[in-house]
């Protein structure tokens, strides 16, 4: 299990990084917690020439909540996990990050090297597309922030641009009749998900679905909302009913991958089964 | 510290405090002076015929000193031994057809079978040499299927062999068609036990070191059974056993998979003697998935012909079993038939057990070895009858079992079983689980399902299971009390994770007089322990602790004469009392072992003494011994999705008396989680064309803490005559016992739903199909 040689790289600003990327193209990789790339570097699965660490780019760091919540991409898991105005203003996405890995993991891995990764099975795209969050990305032309909804082009792929570096994740602190939930069927070997729903829901005045999005992770090879499911709870009551047509609702539009664990049967009657976890999960804190 | 209460007592394990601060030294972290390291070229085919194998890039690479393919090394050593790899202490014949060399010449018949190695200055270069290395590979058919394997148009692995059956074991005793002729019912099923990896946590490891004193070599590897690993080396070497050191340093577990010798161990010693340099071979995860060994894989037919009463008159039994691409250990599945009936007293049986070839890693030994296979068999098909017969499964279980009176008993598959109270444990295991509360809890529970509340569905599970264990050929021990009373012993047993030197040690304290903190156990190497065979299927304390219980009363004869010329009394007189030895009847008038150590080796005794105070003495079991006990397993089902956790487990083993308390309790943990895992987790998985589609752990699933519940244990002691410990076995026990118990209650779970078996691992899209089959039928 041993690495082909790379030459290493650690920059100490972004704008450092982006001109790293520039100059060695597609022979490039960034390391950010590398705990999806060093496994794939030592299974030889990833050969890139020049690795780019950007795990010490102060500018990455930090977590800053106001009305909405703005993350470095470089902020591990655990950092996350532990921080109470993330806690306090989207616990989804406290809870999601605090059950990815183990210990070792959250310490390392990032929020930022996740998205970007853009794993089928994680759970972050879910979260990050149920909560409507952003990336913001600095490139040699400056920097953009990329909707959650622009971001997951198909398996392992994104929007960003190969000399994008991501800089910040953003997620809104939620309010008032706002809740979301995060719900998973782990895959026993890996913990990755086999199916994750990850749903928030908007309350009006009167208790009826103001807004709803719901989005699955796991079951196919990219993470996506259900519009479908969103339809049926939107204008509802937010009643079991509205719950279950939700979830009946659910992954019905979706590409599905099985493996020895799952099959694409499976999957799709568990999107179902945790689209009403999460959503009955949802609705439940924006009520309380 | 008070000695006679050493054995049985909770007493911490010596090997601890090196092992959790990580000061243990493992083969992987030996460095010695100008050593090379080896990557090996593996086949990515599951058969293939090797053609041209090009070295030329990889010789080239800066670093590399050797590329070695298998036709180079064909004057260097005869082909890997047969059948090193299983549980009875054998270093292996080379007299069958079907072998091959450590570095494969002609063809290959697995994925991960090597065909050549790459000597380099760094680990690095080894590995970046070994993608340089251009094999021209002409694949041939492979067969994967165990039971298509059989058959006469399925490729086979030998050419020089009729079919891909390596043998039949076969037994039919009694008036099997009688006893179905006469039958209430003939009950059937279907079983399989899947194929297992090993998964130890330290993989295998080898460090060849050239020994110009001898002519000869050391070798550490990752091994339960230095002494075997040795004669294997030295017969496929064609060098003499004086010649090989074999060092098992600390070993990170085994579980049987590292019972035999390895084509890795044979090429290093080879390539080191070649190149005079010393060598190292570090396993990966990869490589340990795709070439160690694996366990298990077997289908099984079975029938039954059963009375009203639950009564088993006979069994008809045609099992198959995948011995994979090379017979390392092909008489694993025998054991299997040896233990077909369990615990109960089956008058008749028809057995014929296939053992087959396939395109496939060899399978070997894998904690319980063809044992828990049996067990899993029988205790599933006497759930089935139950079922069948509207019975609860432990009435069935009374109505068969050998009674106490019975034992020696001689099984209808010709298997003495030494000792046995079955129902006492069953009933003990039933008392402490509250099984009745449980049954009650299980009713509300389906009530309560059946109305539409979001309740999971509650399993009740038990099994009852005997094993075999206490293999020979002999065990060895040499006890020597050092001139300052400490006391060192050399066993032929190799722990490796075990913490067998902490038993050892309570034995040696109490029945020598010896200061428990001041003994050290020493294992695991050639070159200063007696000859022995190792630590596997659960002998460690039956065969091993047996020898040195044989050698510690030599010594501790010898210290009697010391001390009987130093007390003037007649060496009869002196009796281990507390930890003295004093004169029988006058408690004043003793000796510390420490004192007369002193004496033993000062120039101070008399001429019929002779200085020292060590022995070495060998024990060889007269017979194999049978542990056995009783598990109750309580499990809940998500009716949604299909998942099972494991509410709780309650145990109740049978190993006789309990040297080591802690220890035991460790075994039968760590044994838990593996046959639990066996039951809901695990399984190697190749696709049709051979290739391993459960490659890595983000694949395999071995059991994790948050998957296991607290488990209740408890106990029945019943000594076997056959050792002077009357202690049985516990390595594999628990295995053995939760594979069944927790397949068990998850189709009891779903039993009020129609669901009759339930093919393992139990993953939760494979019970959720069978909740989704009973919705679409009603």
């Amino acid at each position: 299990m041993i690495p082909a040689s790379f030459a290493y790289h650690a920059p100490q600003s972004v704008a450092e990084a982006v001109s790293l990327l520039e100059q060695h193209g597609d022979e490039a990789k960034i390391l950010a917690g590398g705990h999806s790339l060093l496994p794939a570097l030592k299974l030889r699965l990833s050969q890139p020439g020049v690795l780019i660490d950007i795990s010490r780019i102060g500018e990455l760091q930090g977590i800053h909540v106001g009305s909405s919540i703005e993350i470095g991409a470089g902020a591990t898991y655990a950092a996350v996990a532990g921080h109470a105005g993330v806690r306090s203003g989207c616990a989804v996405l406290a809870e999601c990050v605090e059950q990815i890995g183990d210990i070792q993991v959250r310490n390392r891995g990032t929020v930022g090297g996740a998205l970007a990764h853009a794993d089928p099975a994680a759970d972050l795209p879910a979260v990050l597309l149920a909560l409507g969050g952003s990336v913001s990305a600095q490139g040699p032309g400056g920097s953009r922030t990329i909707a959650a909804d622009d971001l997951f082009v198909e398996m392992l792929t994104t929007a960003l641009e190969p000399n994008e570096v991501v800089t910040k994740v953003t997620v809104p602190a939620l309010g008032k009749g706002e809740g979301a939930a995060y719900s998973k069927l782990k895959h026993p070997a890996s913990r990755y998900a086999i199916v994750g729903v990850a749903a928030y829901v908007k309350l009006a005045a009167d208790g009826s679905v103001a807004a709803a999005r719901i989005a699955v992770t796991g079951a196919g090879p990219k993470a996506e909302r259900q519009s479908a499911a969103e339809a049926a709870l939107v204008g509802s009551a937010g009643d079991d009913a509205a719950v279950a047509a939700a979830a009946a609702a659910a992954g019905d539009d979706m590409e599905y991958l099985g493996d020895i664990h799952a099959s694409e049967d499976y999957r799709r009657a568990m999107v179902k089964v945790y689209t009403r976890r999460a959503v009955a999960a949802a609705l439940s804190r924006a009520r309380a | 510290m008070a000695y006679a209460t050493m054995i049985g007592a909770k007493v911490r394990r010596k090997e601890d405090p090196r092992l959790i601060t990580g000061s243990g030294t493992y083969v992987g972290d030996l460095k010695l002076p100008g050593m090379q390291h080896v990557a090996f070229v593996r086949s990515p085919y599951p058969h293939a015929t090797i053609g041209h194998i090009d070295i030329s890039a990889a010789l080239a690479r800066p670093g590399v000193t050797a590329v070695v393919p298998g036709r180079d090394l064909l004057d260097a050593y005869e082909p890997l031994p047969i059948g090193s790899g299983g549980e009875g202490g054998t270093s292996g014949s080379v007299s069958r057809p079907h072998s091959h060399y450590a570095i494969s010449i002609d063809r290959v018949r697995h994925t991960g079978e090597i065909v050549a190695a790459v000597i380099a200055t760094s680990p690095e270069v080894a590995v970046d040499a070994v993608a340089d290395v251009i094999v021209d590979w002409q694949p041939l058919p492979a067969i994967v299927d165990m039971e298509q394997a059989a058959s006469p148009d399925a490729p086979r692995l030998f050419d020089s062999l009729p079919s891909n059956v390596d043998h039949v074991w076969e037994c039919n005793v009694g008036d099997v068609a009688g006893a179905f002729a006469s039958a209430d019912r003939i009950v059937k099923q279907r079983m399989a036990n899947q194929r297992l990896a090993g998964v130890s946590m330290e993989g295998r490891a080898v460090v060849a070191l050239p020994d110009y004193t001898t002519d000869g070599l050391t070798v550490w590897t990752s091994t339960q059974a230095p002494h075997l690993s040795r004669g294997s080396l030295a017969k496929t070497l064609r060098m003499h056993e004086n010649q090989i050191r074999v060092i098992a340093p600390e070993v990170g577990g085994g579980f049987g998979i590292k019972i035999g010798v390895y084509p890795e161990d044979v090429a290093l010693a080879a390539l080191a003697r070649i190149h005079r340099i010393p060598l190292r071979w570090v396993e990966t995860r990869v490589e340990h998935m795709l070439a160690t060994t694996h366990g298990r894989a077997q289908i099984a037919e079975y029938e039954a012909a059963v009375k009203a009463d639950g009564t088993i008159t006979a069994l008809r039994v045609r099992i198959t079993a995948d011995i994979g691409a090379y017979p390392v250990a092909p008489d694993i599945p025998d054991l299997t038939g040896k233990m077909l009936v369990g615990v109960y007293h089956i008058p008749a049986a028809d057995v014929q057990i296939s053992c087959v070839f396939t395109n496939t890693t060899p399978v070997a030994a894998y904690r319980g070895a063809g044992r828990p296979e049996a067990a899993y068999y029988i205790e599933r098909l006497v759930d089935v009858i139950a079922a069948d017969l509207g019975l609860d499964p432990a009435d069935v279980r009374r109505r068969n079992f050998i009674p106490p009176a019975a034992f020696p008993y001689r099984t209808v598959v010709d298997t003495l079983y030494d000792s046995g109270e079955y129902d006492r444990a069953l009933s003990k295991a039933l008392m402490i689980s509250d099984y009745a509360g449980l049954r009650a809890e299980q009713v509300r529970r389906r009530a309560a399902h059946a109305a539409g509340e979001p309740v999971s569905l509650l399993g009740i599970g038990m099994a009852t299971y005997v094993e075999m264990c206490g293999f020979g050929p002999y065990e060895s021990a040499s006890v020597r009390v050092e001139p300052t009373g400490t006391v060192t012993v050399m066993t032929g047993i190799s722990p490796h994770g075990q913490g067998t030197g902490t038993t050892f040690a309570q034995i040696v304290a109490d029945q020598l007089g010896a200061d428990f903190e001041q003994i050290i156990v020493k294992h695991g190497d050639t070159a200063t322990t007696p000859m022995g065979q190792g630590t596997m299927g659960s002998r460690s304390l039956a065969v091993g602790g047996a020898a040195l219980v044989r050698a510690v009363a030599k010594v501790r004869e010898k210290a009697s004469r010391v001390a009987a010329h130093l007390l003037e009394a007649a060496p009869d007189d002196i009796v281990l009392e507390a930890g003295r030895y004093q004169v029988r009847g006058v408690p004043d008038r003793h000796l510390s072992l420490i004192e007369i150590a002193d004496r033993a080796y000062s120039d101070d005794l008399p001429d019929d003494i002779d200085p020292g105070l060590e022995a070495v003495d060998f024990f060889k079991p007269p017979e194999l011994i049978y542990p056995f006990g009783a598990h109750v397993a309580v499990v809940e089902i998500e009716p949604d999705t299909g998942q099972v956790r494991v509410h709780s487990y309650f145990t109740v083993d049978d190993c006789g008396p309990r040297i080591s308390p802690v220890i035991v309790a460790g075994q039968v943990h760590g044994g838990l989680a593996q046959g639990i895992a066996q039951a809901l987790f695990e399984e190697v998985v190749y696709d049709s064309n051979g290739q391993l589609l459960s490659g890595s752990l983000m694949d395999y699933t071995i059991p994790r803490a948050d998957d296991l519940p607290n488990f209740t244990l408890d106990k029945t002691e019943t000594p076997t005559p056959h050792n002077p410990l009357g202690v049985k076995g516990i390595g594999e026990a628990a295995t053995i016992g939760s594979t069944p118990a927790i397949t068990n209650a998850v189709v009891d779970a779903l039993a009020h739903l129609g669901v009759r078996h339930l093919d393992i691992p139990l993953r939760s899209e494979r019970i959720w199909r069978a909740l989704q089959n009973r919705k679409e039928s009603q």
